[in-house]
């Protein structure tokens, strides 16, 4: 195998300096980030942010790649070309955790750094794995979310997916563990609109004709917090009631303008890009090293500290209101 | 043409020779050839063993569905139903699994799904007498769509262990299985097509289905069984894939059944039927596998690729088009 071997590295060479420009680009650190799909607005700004990183850091390439469709086949021809290429460090946000495991190891066998970031990969694909954020840190966001604007404290209400979804009966949980900071606000009543748009909307209707002095509902789900606002609206209610919680910009963008919701939280794609270029290229240069309780910097995010199963979160949701909903509202 | 010039017409217009020179194949070959050198000059990464290894399972599982394929447009019928018999029989691989199968049930479940969407399509076609092209586009949505209602946005994982060699064994070396396995399948398909009866009756089928079926040709039953073939080589591809995965989402190898054809009609076969070769459709793989890997080299977005092939299908097929028309003048 050493003489084969050696024909190619000599054929290697030989082709290295007719191409020239891929060679000279070895001293700086190239970090790919591979999405999901290309042509998405969440990982377009995920991308934006993974530049930023690579602006601040200097040395450093990013090759922005994935393939046409969310498929994890697609996803592995990425990989094997990424792999060719010899990039110092591969951040992925995967399209199934297992499918894409042992590419992702062969990566890692020949050198390569790999961590993922928003969708996971099966721990043995992969170094760490960045979470926008965790339960705790979401569970106090969606709170604090309805005391910023009833700084005299008052009555709110909860409007969550259904009985049995796992996130959002964690979130709340986590909510109900930190009431004790918040002494003026009362928790009146828990509804379930089951993520439908026209059940989430009759159950808020309901909410505000059972508690009329309600100064605050709280739906920590996309579907809910959307018809929230609109049933706000159709009561008359703007100004009265505060709709709040997890939302996608785009979405909420409406609900923001009429004054229905004065602010919500979601994670930020572009700092969840910024963050993983950040920890690819502080694992691949050997600044820091991933195990249970490592620190790993996140530049102006802090560090990451990563857990039992080398997971980590990057921050609270980001909150979202009229000074920056246009900004956010074109990108997902 | 008088009669008496007719009578004069030689059985081989042209010396062996002089066809072989100006043959499709030799065509593509030195297509391949070039994108092969250019590919080279483009990347420094491009010429390693283990590379151009890995970029080998870019088209190894398509062109094992490409083998029956071929034979099946040759014949004039068409399949698009492949890549969701994929996703199907891997479902079905994937619900036996969850039931405790070992790989040896694994392998017969996937072929077995294989076969019974072939006889599905096969049945529909021959028996009823509907057209291929609307009969697969139906069973395209319904195969796919069973998968999707079974596993949602779920997935089936738990492979056994040695079900993975199917995917991401090695024979030796930087040989795969699925290199390994497309070569064996060229072969038999070569020898199928080109030195068989069988072989011959499909050419005549595909050319004049008519004649073909007044000179004795079972023309319905050969046309049921190149249906079965290319289930089972879905089946196959099936395998294949779900053991480099290990995992089986309904997603799995969605749009693969236009690369498929794709790769059969840049092989040189005639979309209308009658013509092609077996020859031609081992080199467009290699045509197609060292254009994706290359351009992925060079982190080329999918969807320029997607660019690069449609020219180059349209580029190949023009030019002895243009060459005639200009040799004519």
């Amino acid at each position: 195998m050493s003489i084969k071997r050696r024909t190619f590295t000599t054929l290697t060479a030989a082709a290295a300096l007719f191409a020239g420009n891929a060679a000279l680009a070895q001293d700086d650190v190239r970090i790919a980030l591979v999405v999901k799909a290309l042509g998405i607005g969440f990982f377009e700004a995920a991308a934006e942010g993974a530049e930023q990183a690579a602006e601040e850091l200097g040395n450093v390439e990013i090759i922005y790649t994935g393939p046409t469709d969310t498929t994890a086949e697609g996803q592995i021809e990425v990989i094997n070309s990424l792999i060719a290429q010899q990039v110092d460090a591969i951040a992925i946000s995967a399209n199934d955790p297992d499918a894409v495991a042992p590419a992702l190891q062969r990566a890692m066998q020949r050198g390569i750094t790999v961590i993922s970031w928003d969708s996971g990969v099966a721990p043995e694909g992969r170094e760490m794995h960045l979470n926008p954020s965790s339960n705790p840190l979401i569970g106090r966001t969606i709170i604090q979310l309805a005391a910023d604007h009833l700084p005299e404290g008052g009555q709110v209400a909860l409007l969550s997916a259904t009985t049995t979804s796992t996130n959002q009966n964690i979130w709340i949980e986590e909510m109900n563990k930190v009431m004790g900071d918040y002494p003026d606000i009362e928790v009146v009543g828990t509804v379930y609109g089951d993520d439908l748009a026209d059940k989430s909307y009759r159950e808020a209707q309901g909410l505000m004709q059972t508690y009329p002095d309600l100064d605050a509902i709280i739906a920590p789900t996309s579907v809910g917090i959307v018809a929230a606002a609109q049933a706000v609206v159709d009561a008359g209610k703007v100004g009265e009631v505060n709709v709040t919680g997890l939302g996608l910009p785009s979405e909420m963008a409406g609900a923001i303008e009429s004054g229905a919701s004065r602010s919500f939280a979601i994670w930020n794609p572009i700092d969840l890009g910024y963050a993983a270029t950040m920890l690819a290229y502080n694992l691949a240069t050997d600044a820091a090293e991933a195990g249970p309780g490592a620190e790993v910097g996140m530049g102006r995010l802090g560090n990451a500290t990563l857990d039992d199963n080398n997971e980590a979160a990057m921050a609270e949701p980001f909150t979202y209101d009229a000074s920056n909903i246009d900004q956010f509202k074109d990108i997902f | 043409m008088s009669l008496a010039e007719r009578a004069t017409i030689p059985d081989r217009l042209n010396s062996r020779l002089q066809r072989a020179a100006t043959s499709w194949e030799l065509l593509l070959f030195l297509v391949a050839v070039a994108i092969f050198i250019a590919n080279s000059f483009a990347s420094p990464y491009f010429l390693n063993a283990w590379n151009l290894s890995d970029a080998t399972f870019n088209f190894t599982e398509k062109a094992l569905i490409a083998f029956a394929m071929a034979l099946l447009i040759i014949s004039g019928e068409i399949d698009l139903s492949v890549a969701s018999i994929i996703a199907l029989a891997s479902t079905a691989m994937g619900a036996a699994v969850q039931l405790g199968a070992g790989t040896p049930v694994l392998v017969f479940v996937g072929l077995a799904t294989g076969l019974a969407c072939g006889a599905f399509n096969g049945a529909l076609v021959t028996r009823l007498g509907l057209p291929s092209i609307v009969v697969t586009i139906g069973t395209m949505s319904l195969f796919r769509g069973i998968s999707y209602i079974v596993l949602g946005d779920g997935a089936y994982r738990g492979y056994p262990a040695s079900f993975s060699y199917f995917g991401q064994g090695y024979v030796f070396w930087v040989v795969s299985f699925e290199l390994v396995l497309f070569a064996l399948f060229a072969l038999t398909y070569y020898v199928v097509l080109h030195r068989t009866n069988f072989g011959r009756a499909i050419f005549a089928i595909g050319n004049n289905p008519t004649a073909a079926l007044f000179s004795g040709l079972r023309v319905r039953r050969i046309k049921f069984v190149l249906f079965l073939l290319t289930g089972l080589m879905s089946g196959i591809a099936a395998i294949c894939l779900t053991a480099r995965l290990g995992s089986t989402r309904p997603s799995i190898g969605f749009g693969w059944e236009l690369e498929v054809v794709t790769m059969v009609v840049l092989g040189g076969v005639n979309i209308l039927g009658g013509s092609g070769s077996i020859p031609g459709v081992v080199i467009a793989a290699f045509v197609m596998g060292l254009v994706t890997f290359g351009l992925g080299l060079l982190n080329v977005p999918g969807i320029v690729m997607s660019i690069f092939i449609g020219l180059l299908l349209i580029g190949v097929i023009a030019l002895p088009r243009l060459w005639t028309i200009a040799r004519t003048r």
